[in-house]
């Protein structure tokens, strides 16, 4: 496989497993806090590599999720209070936790292989250069294989609990009141999202994650009214803005995440004027064939 | 006095948000197999009430005994149809889509809606009127016709017991009319009905049953005894004298 068809493929794939949790988390109003999960995960791998002292450690998972979960927990106890909104809160405990990260890099682990600019943009450009071997043969980059894993197991979750997640994003006191417990549900999905976060940024990075969560959902929702056809088509824009992306970075010789995330935001603007149902352009042809309905009953 | 048979007692119930009581040592008994209107003015705590006997708000103090249903059975007795207003219905999902979930206590954790569930579901459409609509987006109903599709959502539960929060809030009239059919049909089957009702002139045409409630209990029986004048002057205040022609 040549670099440019991995890089590509595992764009394909990152953004496919981001579309999937993202779609629940864009039908929950929950956009925000993939940016402060993506964002407060760097604290989690970073305490997770002080105990460990190894960057290839699983456990760094393992931080990264618990830190996720622990900021969805933290912006909801303080939006329990009453005394601050949810966004504020999710305002005050992203940065936060982000900045105690980036500190504690910069002061204890600067040779480390943590630094900032690869958090925010990932390695897109480098994943050909770690290999994945197996019996001395190579198979492939090292991240087609953990972007597949992350694919599958986000799939595999998401068809499994798929009614369970519908309802409880839909009506959560019916679900309550069914047994399917909404708090649970809730923080199953934030836990996918945190693993899906830390699965996918040493790729592709916070900024770009962050464009597949919600960016591509957030179009496949101006294009469709079917949960069915949502998922797989957020997964497939996706797919489609890494691939555009790559090629455009390619011809204007420019950062390979920077373009994808672009091209998420180039297509949500051509669905949010173009898409055949709720597009702005179809809103004002139906305004004026309404007019004209009415001027020529006048007449 | 006659003892009637409870399909669900309250007893002494209290509930606060932030430390301010909502409802204060609320004790009531609803009797099987009847209409029941819970009525009192804003703020009275009428939507607590029902959520704090369904256990979606946690109460201070207090106890919610379900008669002949006990723990596990119990989540497919109870239907629930909240106030429309408190789902989006943005949400991307057909008709047919929202009323099947009513099925989804029975079919419980991991186990998919199949074709069984779909046949209930439009023939439940049908019973609500609704025939036409099964495959229409959520988003392009009226109001009425939000609330009837909760309405077949709760029906499909097949429950014994159904709350209802306020289920004809920004209905029309003929849809009014219909689910005050459908809700007299659910009586007849001996199935118990309990809706928080805003409208104190249509309470007595409506229902048997009526509890009156301003934070406390001010009063709890067959509409002929306790809707009066008396008692509703003191649920709703000097606003109670107001609504003469309720009685």
């Amino acid at each position: 496989m040549s670099p440019s068809f991995e890089i590509q493929l595992v764009a394909v794939i990152v953004s496919a497993a981001c579309a999937l949790p993202g779609t629940f988390l864009v039908l929950r109003k929950m956009s925000m806090m993939s940016d402060a999960i993506t964002h407060t995960i760097l604290l989690g791998i970073v305490l997770a590599f002080f105990l460990t002292r190894d960057l290839n450690s699983p456990l760094l998972i393992v931080g990264a999720a618990l830190m996720g979960v622990a900021t969805v927990w933290l912006t909801e106890t303080l939006t329990k209070t009453h005394l601050i909104s949810e966004d504020s809160a999710i305002g005050i405990v992203f940065p936060l936790l982000f900045a105690i990260a980036i500190i504690l890099i910069s002061r204890y682990a600067g040779k480390a292989h943590l630094d900032t600019d690869s958090v925010l943009l990932g390695e897109l450009a480098y994943v050909s250069f770690d290999r994945m071997v197996v019996f001395g043969v190579d198979i492939g980059a090292k991240a087609i294989y953990t972007s597949g894993a992350l694919l599958l197991v986000n799939a595999v979750l998401i068809a499994v609990f798929y009614k369970e997640l519908k309802i409880a994003s839909f009506d959560p006191m019916l679900a309550a009141v069914m047994g399917f417990s909404p708090t649970l549900i809730h923080y199953g999905l934030m836990t996918l999202v945190s693993l899906t976060a830390v699965g996918a940024f040493q790729a592709a990075g916070s900024v770009l994650v962050v464009a597949f969560m919600i960016g591509s959902p957030v179009t496949a929702y101006l294009l469709t009214d079917d949960l069915k056809v949502m998922l797989p088509l957020s997964a497939g824009l996706g797919a489609l803005s890494g691939v555009l992306g790559y090629q455009c970075a390619y011809v204007l010789d420019v950062s390979i995440a920077g373009s994808m995330a672009v091209m998420t935001g180039i297509i949500f603007v051509l669905a949010f004027f173009f898409s055949p149902t709720k597009g702005i352009v179809r809103g004002l042809l139906r305004r004026r064939a309404a007019l004209t309905r009415v001027h020529n009953n006048k007449a | 006095m006659i003892e009637y048979d409870y399909a669900v007692e309250v007893h002494d119930l209290t509930v606060a948000y932030d430390k301010k009581p909502v409802l204060r040592e609320v004790s009531l008994k609803f009797p099987k197999g009847k209409l029941i209107a819970v009525v009192g003015p804003n703020g009275a705590g009428k939507t607590t009430l029902i959520k704090a006997m369904l256990n979606l708000i946690k109460p201070v103090s207090g106890l919610v005994i379900f008669k002949d249903s006990e723990g596990a059975g119990l989540k497919n007795k109870i239907a629930y149809v909240p106030q429309s207003g408190s789902v989006d219905w943005d949400f991307p999902a057909t008709v047919l889509d929202v009323v099947i979930m009513g099925r989804y206590g029975h079919l419980g954790w991991f186990k998919r809606p199949g074709k069984a569930e779909k046949n209930m579901a439009l023939e439940t459409l049908h019973k609500v009127g609704m025939q036409g609509y099964a495959s229409r987006q959520i988003s392009q109903l009226s109001g009425g016709q939000q609330q009837r599709v909760f309405l077949a959502r709760a029906l499909i539960q097949q429950a014994d017991i159904y709350f209802m929060d306020e289920p004809f809030k920004g209905v029309d009239a003929q849809t009014e009319k219909s689910i005050v059919a459908l809700l007299k049909e659910l009586k007849g089957q001996r199935k118990t009905v309990i809706v928080v009702h805003h409208d104190l002139q249509t309470v007595s045409d409506y229902f048997d049953w009526v509890a009156m409630l301003n934070m406390q209990v001010v009063a709890n029986g067959l509409v002929e005894e306790v809707f009066n004048e008396e008692n509703l002057g003191q649920a709703y205040g000097g606003k109670g004298l107001l609504l003469k022609g309720a009685v």
